[in-house]
């Protein structure tokens, strides 16, 4: 699997911001994001990958962030195409990311798989977090 | 000032009602409200009759201030006007419309009674204008109040639709789940789920999830504790209908259910059957002429 900083040159060709408010935004953002993977030809396993990492990290921005926003972005580098998803908060930041990223860790009440999870559903996926400042988190998934 | 306009205002609404009223209809025909086949003439005419008569009254008895007490059966007037508009499915600006449309006719016969007053006529004008406008922010808030109510019941419905608890055979229940799992959903599921294993004496549920778009997490945890209730309860679960794409996703997430799980419901069926020592036979071959 490739960890790099989630293909920051590569041409967009489509994007768009969903707020992430409640729990009807997650919803809301689930279906964007299966009509944007199937726009970038992905396949049905591949859509169902990334549309249930995107449900994982939606509600972590909800539940854990306070709410944020999500950029779908629809890329396109030569003949590939995919999508990628970039969840921000302004939330109190995840002090310690390995634990986080850690198999049934959690601070909540939930099964503590969904953020290690969505990175193991997505070919890329990067995460930055400042204590008292926020958490971004971005996937991408390609054809 | 505002006193000298709202004088004029009362005197023209009442003494020119009729050419008021007539006018009036011809612009609400004009702008298309009878086109749509929503509403007969009859009613419209009725409707206006109506509300003009009423703001002529409240006109007379307090000032051109709609929140005030004299304007109370005006305002129930239009609001039952906008719900009944809401349910027939007029647009926004239709039911809008029907009140902003008044002040034309209100204006040119102010004008025709204040040609030689500029002064009075301004203020008469600011009052009517200000008077109307209020009445139709009214009117919309109840248009989409009732909007609201619409759609707030419309998801009540579909919530308690789409989870029925069916009973296949003596002891065999089926939760067949469709749709978006969310906690408060999962809650009704749950109850409904439990007092039908209490009430049919269920060994057995089978939860399927077919109609279930996406399974993440939280579905999966959600799905996790009502299998807990249900083996609380004596009966043991079966889970069905998990597509191919959504099984491999659940692998990846790392997402263990811990339980029997069929790829078909009639696979399921056929399982919970044979575990409470029954078995489904054909009693005759099938004819190749059977009909």
């Amino acid at each position: 699997m490739r960890m790099t900083k989630t293909g920051a040159r590569v041409p967009v060709t489509r994007t768009e911001t969903l707020p992430i408010r409640s729990g009807d935004d997650v919803v809301r953002i689930r279906q964007a994001v299966r009509t944007r993977a199937i726009e970038a030809g992905l396949g049905l396993v591949d859509q169902t990958k990334i549309v249930t990492a995107a449900s994982e990290l939606a509600r972590n921005a909800l539940d854990y962030g306070g709410g944020g926003e999500v950029r779908v972005d629809v890329l396109q580098e030569g003949m590939r195409k995919g999508v990628r998803l970039s969840f921000s908060d302004q939330g109190p930041g995840i002090p310690d990311i390995q634990k986080a990223l850690t198999d049934h860790y959690t601070t909540g009440g939930g099964l503590g798989l969904g953020l290690g999870g969505a990175k193991r559903l997505s070919n890329e996926f990067h995460i930055e977090s400042a204590v008292g400042v926020g958490t971004r988190v971005t996937i991408a998934r390609w054809k | 000032m505002a006193n000298e306009g709202t004088g004029a205002l009362v005197r023209v609404v009442s003494e020119e009602e009729g050419t008021i009223l007539t006018e009036w209809l011809g612009l609400l025909k004009s702008g298309g409200a009878l086109q749509t086949g929503r509403i007969r003439e009859a009613e419209l005419q009725t409707q206006a009759k109506t509300v003009l008569g009423q703001l002529r009254d409240a006109l007379a008895s307090g000032g051109s201030n709609a929140d005030l007490e004299a304007y109370a059966t005006l305002r129930d007037t239009l609001g039952e006007i906008s719900r009944s508009r809401a349910i027939q499915g007029f647009t926004p600006t239709d039911t809008a419309n029907f009140v902003l449309s008044l002040k034309e006719p209100i204006f040119s016969s102010l004008s025709r009674s204040h040609a030689n007053d500029a002064k009075t006529l301004a203020a008469a004008i600011l009052s009517t204008s200000h008077l109307l406008d209020q009445l139709s922010l009214h009117t919309m808030e109840v248009f989409l109040q009732s909007r609201e109510d619409v759609i707030g019941r419309q998801g009540q419905e579909i919530a308690e639709l789409s989870t029925p608890v069916v009973r296949l055979w003596d002891g065999i229940l089926a939760l067949p789940l469709i749709g978006t799992l969310d906690s408060a959903r999962t809650g009704v599921v749950m109850e409904n789920l439990l007092q039908a294993i209490v009430d049919e004496e269920a060994e057995i549920a089978i939860i399927d999830i077919t109609g279930v778009p996406t399974v993440d997490t939280l579905v999966a945890q959600h799905l996790l504790k009502a299998i807990a209730a249900a083996r609380l309860m004596g009966a043991d679960c079966i889970i069905s209908g998990i597509r191919p794409q959504i099984a491999q996703t659940m692998v990846h997430l790392g997402v263990e259910l811990n339980v029997v799980s069929k790829a078909t419901l009639a696979d399921a069926f056929a399982l919970a059957l044979r575990r409470t020592g029954r078995t489904v036979v054909r009693k005759q071959p099938v004819s190749p002429s059977a009909s």
